[in-house]
């Protein structure tokens, strides 16, 4: 599978999310040759993370589908997944990198049937679920995941299951010799589409993730509404499995805080907002969302949302930044702060606290091969000194998928300007 | 004209720009946000509760109630344990804010004469600057008699076995009352005192003129 062609006229994509499908789709959809890089063993990225999007709160299933069916029609992109970027040298039309592929352990011949999945007993931490469950060593990486092929964990080589996968496999697909490789790669432009992590929650200690099991991530709370998480889209705490029906959402959980993270990470508000639907979904009768916040920023177009929202009596604001988080005898999240609307202190007892934390740039403190221009909070600019090297999606900035895409298509329209240029040359 | 209706002229209907010349960090003041995380942290804030806890402050004075805030009590109730500026996302030196805000109100004599952090304050500085060591008997019946006689006799009682326990433990020497203890080069300190006056009034007033 490391027999690839490429020339100073391929386009190389680096991230899989929806940023970096994208920017491979509507280069390749030009007629350019695109090698897509993606570490996970699946496409989709945090996208496929997600249970709904706003506005529309259609399902990821959507968007990604019809961009999986493109990747599958076109043959000029080629996906390589579990593999990453370990350095990029040379210059605008005339890049060599190099890519560190992990084994997977499974090959083409595999049909995702899950008998090996059905054979092994080893579990471990399942990272598309934020950790919060465990799934089996042989496992399909998510039910949508493309290339819709199995894996297996490194954890379960050398062990009896690792066997027991295999002689259970009736296609010959599984390969416990695989072995990590390098390959080099030419590209004539790069796109850098790395994506964002969520904000290490852990670092902003007064409000106690890490140390009160039921204050949670908003990206963990996509994972308990969505079907296919670790509750079976029940909206449970995780302390006792109670019912979590009185769910606080505090805004700002790392973004515009110059201890944290310096710039507003834009989605959070929305995401927040969108979030409340998932409880009055799961809870019509009894559920209650309050929203804790510094001011609301329903970018553009989404203030009908917000309105719609803030006329739904099953959720309240609280206009305040939440100081602390204590934890009472019931193990519940207390919020203590003051009020800023009639300055009122509160000190207010929820089931379940979901941190709406920012997004970090992926490539934060990173050393991205080429030396990159960056801004203050580690996101990849537009700067001539990048040569042909371009951000995409979140790494360039904070971004909504919409958003995303639209920078993932520009960024798309640069590379191809580039390799243009060298096909002419070349000429 | 008194100090105080000079500054008042001189920033009439611009509160907000007369606390940032005026007042020791006072220019941090428009970076405030209000998200509250001050208040909320503030240990004083969620028992006696202030008045104005410190966000609201900084709305006052971006409103110009310039009254409110110069006579108020609030920032006089900071007991520095600088969890606001710790916490505060925008990185306001809140705490030292409050005690600049706390001194030009009393540089103006507009701050609340009995508030006990002021009167203890002025206390601490005129028995401390008197022989260049704290006089710690004159220093707390000082207190004790802030609200008048019976008041101070009573105060005074109900801290008696504290009192005595120091006595037995060489902490307390009733015969300070009389004189006290000095250091030793007192013209010296005097001197000293006088030319840090003299250097930080014709600081002020260069402010002031400014």
């Amino acid at each position: 599978m490391t027999e690839h062609v490429a020339t100073n006229e391929t386009i190389l994509v680096v991230g899989g999310g929806i940023s970096g499908m994208t920017a491979a789709l509507e280069a390749a959809e030009t007629g350019k040759n695109v090698v897509l890089v993606e570490k996970n063993p699946a496409l989709g990225g945090r996208t496929s993370q997600l249970y709904r999007y706003f506005p529309k709160l259609c399902h990821p299933v959507c968007g990604l589908e019809i961009n999986q069916r493109r990747l599958k029609n076109n043959p000029r992109v080629r996906v390589l997944t579990l593999a990453e970027v370990s350095g990029i040298e040379g210059s605008t039309g005339n890049y060599t990198a190099t890519i560190r592929i992990k084994p997977r352990y499974v090959n083409e011949n595999c049909t995702a049937c899950g008998d090996c999945e059905r054979a092994v007993e080893m579990q471990v931490p399942d990272p598309f679920n934020y950790n919060l469950g465990q799934h089996k060593a042989a496992f399909l990486p998510n039910a949508m995941a493309y290339p819709q092929r199995y894996v297996l964990d490194p954890a379960i080589i050398g062990s009896a299951d690792a066997e027991k996968a295999k002689a259970a496999c009736k296609y010959g697909a599984i390969d416990l010799d695989m072995k990590e490789e390098t390959i080099q790669v030419k590209a004539g432009a790069v796109v850098w589409a790395t994506g964002w992590q969520p904000y290490d929650a852990k670092k902003i200690q007064p409000y106690g993730y890490g140390r009160f099991k039921n204050v949670i991530t908003s990206v963990e709370f996509e994972r308990l509404a969505d079907i296919h998480g670790p509750t079976g889209g029940k909206i449970l705490r995780p302390s006792d499995g109670k019912e979590a029906k009185n769910i606080a959402f505090i805004q700002c959980a790392g973004s515009r805080d110059e201890n944290h993270l310096r710039h507003c990470s834009r989605i959070c508000c929305m995401a927040s907002l969108k979030q409340t639907h998932y409880v009055r979904e799961k809870y019509p009768e009894d559920g209650k969302s309050t929203i804790y916040y510094i001011d609301i920023r329903a970018i553009d177009r989404f203030e009908d949302f917000y309105q719609k929202v803030q006329a739904d009596p099953s959720v309240s604001f609280v206009k305040s930044k939440v100081a602390r988080i204590s934890e009472d005898e019931h193990g519940n999240p207390v919020c203590w702060g003051v009020n800023t609307e009639g300055y009122k202190r509160y000190t207010t007892p929820h089931d379940l606290v979901v941190l709406a934390v920012g997004m970090e740039p992926s490539v934060k403190g990173v050393d991205i091969p080429g030396h990159i221009v960056a801004d203050s909070s580690g996101f990849i600019e537009a700067d001539p000194a990048n040569g042909a090297v371009f951000g995409a999606g979140c790494a360039s900035n904070a971004l909504d998928v919409n958003r995303a895409v639209q920078s993932a298509t520009a960024a798309a329209l640069r590379a191809i300007q580039v390799v243009n240029k060298v096909a002419k040359a070349e000429a | 004209m008194s100090a105080n209706t000079a500054v008042a002229e001189k920033y009439r209907n611009n509160f907000l720009k007369e606390i940032e010349e005026q007042v020791e960090m006072g220019d941090w003041v428009k970076m405030c946000m209000q998200c509250g995380v001050c208040s909320g942290s503030c240990p004083t804030n969620f028992q006696s509760a202030w008045e104005h806890p410190p966000q609201e402050l900084f709305m006052m004075i971006r409103a110009g109630k310039r009254e409110e805030v110069l006579t108020s009590s609030s920032m006089w109730n900071c007991t520095s344990c600088y969890n606001c500026i710790v916490r505060c996302p925008r990185k306001l030196p809140i705490t030292h804010i409050m005690h600049g805000i706390a001194e030009y109100a009393h540089r103006l004599g507009m701050a609340p004469k009995l508030q006990p952090t002021r009167f203890f304050s002025g206390l601490f500085w005129k028995n401390a600057t008197k022989t260049g060591r704290v006089n710690e008997l004159k220093l707390s019946m000082g207190l004790y008699f802030k609200d008048g006689l019976g008041a101070g006799i009573k105060e005074g009682m109900k801290m008696k076995d504290v009192a005595l326990g120091l006595m037995k433990a060489k902490r307390l020497n009733p015969f300070e009352i009389i004189k006290g203890h000095a250091c030793k080069d007192q013209k010296g300190i005097q001197a000293m005192l006088k030319k840090a006056y003299e250097i930080e009034r014709s600081r002020k007033a260069a402010k002031v003129a400014g």
